[in-house]
């Protein structure tokens, strides 16, 4: 129903989907004109983001001491992001920057996922401007917490001149040092995230088109192997995807966290 | 609804560029952002941490109980193996003493007995002496009386023939023999 829509030229020649498989217009084509910001990424961020909210309500709503149904599942995945990222990365204090660091990996994780849920299947994460909010609400935080433990002077001499070095090596380390802390981590924390799961998307979405168009749109005696290759290939880059959307989530909280832990304790 | 399975074939400007981000998206992401934020990092879970902390708490008090509970069956144990000790030491000294008494006791009735033994056994030598005194006696006065008698005879009769004088001892030997015989008699 909807695959001919994938194939923008529609002629007879096989085309593989391009970059206007990411271009949603708004949902409702003939609704009002207020509408026009619902599109289907800005619908999955919302549908994510009250998805997380029922899971955290439901798992830690009312929590018992002894855990019963979602709470075990809630517990599961809150340790794990404790044990895994907040610990590991910030130190005793990480617990303080669990709820910051819960959320930002679930609402992410969930906004992965997606790519693979049925009818949703647009991971939300490969429009830009969502790992670009992500990554700037780290980026301001972390700019917040270095400047008020460290002082604005210490932030910067701790960052370009790392005690320990001989001084010509920081004709060439102060500079690297700034570009790389204040200018390019927020562009590769949130690159990072959108350039996986948009060429992820891709990846999935040439395959599905392969499958599509070599077994029921041409089907040729000659086609239907690829056409076989391309459906295999599907459900086993579905697999690798789902891989792959649930650690760029858990990579971009483990450098949020390394970002906030490295703002609170600068000497490591 | 029919945008929600396909995604718009190119918008009238063009296709758009995938690394610019819209503004409706970076609107909506922020304040989906913030609202999570507010009501999963702020209300919830502060409660699983809570939850948390007190669990380790009623593990970590389970455990000092059960530490006391075990510290308190030890000692019980201690006592009671330090009285079964005392117990069993008391025995062995009382089975101790008991054996002690009755050789003491044996050793006692032993004397005692050997004792009894020696007073019947001088009792009898001192009566078989006695007797024997009393025999001697008896026979001195007797002998004596016999002799004098004896005496008394000779002198009398004189010494006229040695027949006579043979008649008379013998006639002395029978009369001995005849008052043995009745003093035998008496005496049996």
């Amino acid at each position: 129903m909807s695959a001919p829509h994938l194939l923008a030229a529609g002629g007879d020649e096989f085309e593989a989907p391009g970059l206007h498989i990411f271009d949603w217009g708004p949902l409702f084509s003939g609704g009002p004109s207020w509408l026009d910001w619902l599109t289907k990424p800005v619908l999955i961020v919302i549908l994510a983001a009250l998805a997380l909210i029922v899971f955290a309500w439901r798992a830690f709503g009312n929590a018992q001491l002894v855990p019963r149904g979602v709470q075990n599942v809630g517990e599961v995945a809150y340790l794990f992001v404790r044990d895994q990222v907040a610990r590991p990365m910030i130190g005793k204090d990480g617990d303080k920057w669990m709820g910051f660091l819960f959320t930002t990996f679930f609402f992410i994780l969930f906004l992965n996922l997606s790519g693979v849920v049925p009818v949703l299947q647009l991971p939300a994460t490969s429009h830009i401007a969502f790992p670009i909010v992500f990554a700037a609400f780290v980026y301001v935080t972390m700019l917040f917490l270095s400047i008020k433990h460290q002082g604005f002077i210490g932030y910067f001499k701790n960052m370009m001149f790392p005690p320990g070095l001989p001084k010509p090596l920081y004709v060439i380390l102060a500079p690297i040092e700034l570009l790389s802390n204040i200018i390019l981590r927020p562009f590769t924390h949130s690159v990072r995230l959108f350039a996986n799961m948009f060429a992820g998307h891709l990846l999935l979405a040439f395959f599905s088109t392969v499958a599509w168009w070599f077994l029921v749109e041409k089907l040729t005696p000659a086609g239907a192997g690829v056409g076989v290759v391309g459906f295999l290939m599907t459900i086993i880059m579905t697999g690798f995807e789902i891989f792959v959307q649930s650690l760029q989530a858990f990579i971009f909280t483990l450098l949020a966290a390394s970002y906030i832990g490295g703002a609170l304790h600068p000497e490591h | 609804m029919s945008n929600l399975l396909a995604a718009a074939v190119l918008a009238e400007d063009g296709e758009s560029n995938p690394v610019l981000p819209e503004t409706a998206e970076l609107v909506v992401g922020s304040i989906a952002f913030v609202i999570l934020l507010l009501i999963v990092a702020k209300l919830f879970v502060p409660k699983i941490q809570a939850t948390l902390a007190e669990r380790t708490k009623a593990i970590e008090g389970g455990l000092a109980q059960a530490e006391e509970a075990q510290k308190e069956a030890q000692q019980t144990l201690d006592q009671y193996q330090a009285k079964l000790k005392e117990a069993q030491r008391d025995a062995t000294r009382q089975a101790e003493e008991a054996r002690e008494q009755g050789n003491q006791i044996i050793a006692q009735m032993k004397e005692q007995a050997q004792a009894e033994a020696r007073r019947i056994i001088e009792a009898a030598h001192a009566q078989i002496e006695a007797d024997k005194q009393q025999a001697l006696a008896s026979l001195r006065a007797e002998i004596g009386a016999l002799s004098v008698e004896l005496a008394g005879r000779v002198v009398g009769e004189s010494l006229e023939d040695s027949a006579r004088q043979s008649r008379v001892v013998d006639r002395f030997l029978e009369e001995l023999e005849g008052r043995a015989g009745r003093q035998e008699q008496i005496t049996s």
